[in-house]
């Protein structure tokens, strides 16, 4: 009598990004080529994972991703969904469920808001700027889109190691912020460097008609950090965690207004 | 005319900083600067210390207007900020300490 069920091959691999690795299960050899590539650098299992996803493909639903995520709270489990994917996460578990087609961008879009709310209660962030490492500090530049996030990180020259065009991703520790390279990219479409250092300061990005770094208020520092820090959840806590914590990091990381003209000597100005 | 009660919403996150307050919604991410009127009035609402009180001992010095044209600006001020989910208005003293249950709640009656 034939067999009426197979065992069917479960793959996985750990993606390790801000030092928090998170394991994905799939059955699809094709997609974990694809996550393989996607992530190319930011892969290991240098400790164990802190969660773990099992990613169920389906059909695509759409051709594209739409609209904005929707993340909710509700009896210990979180809920992600957005009109490309949907995802459960139970924190006490260590575990999740994502439901999405093989793409890789509902996937990026889930690790960001997964790593938003774990980041949340540490008083870290993700941000909306490019970063960048010299002489061992990190620096961020932040700015609405088309302020020159992905221009700056274009202009850099050799000795710069960037973290990312497009998302920061921060830590606090006990000594003070820590920036870690992302996988999470812009215009530029290149990876940044899986390397992490302490946070030297934050540039609010301005084009202009000359190379100019100047003081900006704490009021206006705090404004910029929150319209640049990504929030996600409609959640109390979570909004409360975040905003205190763009308070905390504009009190002990200086920010400046980076006025620049796109050319590479605005990197003489840094580090 | 009725006493009027004002207290800080404790659902909002609120800092000060620069001389400025900023206070965010918890429900929706919204950022609201305050004027130093309604400053004054965030920090004094207290649930216990009636409008009027407030307008006399902390916003009249300050502004040098007449109690009576400045509670009238103060109470629409007060309830514009409950529109927003920043504090509570009530006609009764305000107990506070525990956070409210349910949805933010703009005005008591």
């Amino acid at each position: 009598m034939p067999e009426l069920t197979t065992d069917v091959e479960r793959l996985s691999l750990v993606i390790e990004i801000g030092g928090m690795p998170v394991r994905l299960n799939t059955t699809d050899p094709g997609f974990l080529d694809m996550l393989q590539n996607r992530y190319a650098g930011f892969l290991g299992e240098s400790k164990p994972p802190e969660i773990e996803f099992d990613v169920d493909l389906t059909p695509p639903v759409f051709d594209q991703p739409a609209g904005e995520a929707r993340v909710s709270h509700r009896m210990g489990r979180w809920s992600l969904q957005r009109g490309d994917f949907l995802a459960e996460w139970e924190p006490a578990l260590r575990r999740g469920v994502i439901h999405q087609s093989a793409n890789p961008y509902s996937i990026d879009a889930v690790l960001r808001i997964v790593h938003t709310l774990v980041l949340a209660r540490q008083g870290g962030f993700l941000m909306h700027s490019a970063s960048a490492l010299r002489n061992g500090k990190a620096f961020l530049f932040a700015g609405v889109s088309g302020a020159g996030k992905t221009t700056i990180s274009r202009l850099a020259p050799p000795d710069v190691t960037l973290l990312t065009d497009e998302i920061s991703y921060v830590r606090k520790h006990d000594s003070g912020y820590v920036a870690y390279g992302t996988p999470f990219t812009g215009e530029l479409a290149k990876l940044g460097e899986n390397v992490s250092a302490p946070v030297a300061a934050l540039f609010l990005l301005v084009q202009g008609p000359e190379n100019r770094i100047d003081p900006v208020a704490p009021a206006e520092a705090a404004r910029s950090m929150l319209a640049n820090v990504l929030f996600f959840a409609k959640d109390e806590e979570l909004v409360q965690a975040t905003f205190h914590a763009a308070f905390e990091f504009v009190s002990r990381v200086p920010v400046s207004r980076l006025t620049f003209v796109p050319d590479t000597r605005v990197w003489e100005l840094i580090g | 005319m009725s006493k009027l009660y004002v207290a800080r919403n404790p659902r909002v996150a609120a800092r000060g900083i620069g001389g400025e307050m900023m206070i965010m919604s918890g429900r929706d991410s919204t950022l609201f600067t305050l004027n130093k009127t309604a400053t004054i009035l965030w920090q004094a609402a207290d649930g216990a210390t009636p409008l009027d009180e407030i307008v006399q001992q902390r916003i009249c010095p300050e502004f040098e207007v007449q109690p009576t044209e400045a509670l009238r600006d103060a109470e629409t001020l007060a309830r514009e900020l409950a529109g927003h989910g920043i504090l509570q208005v009530s006609e009764e003293p305000i107990p506070t300490g525990n956070p409210a249950s349910g949805e933010p709640q703009g005005e008591k009656r």
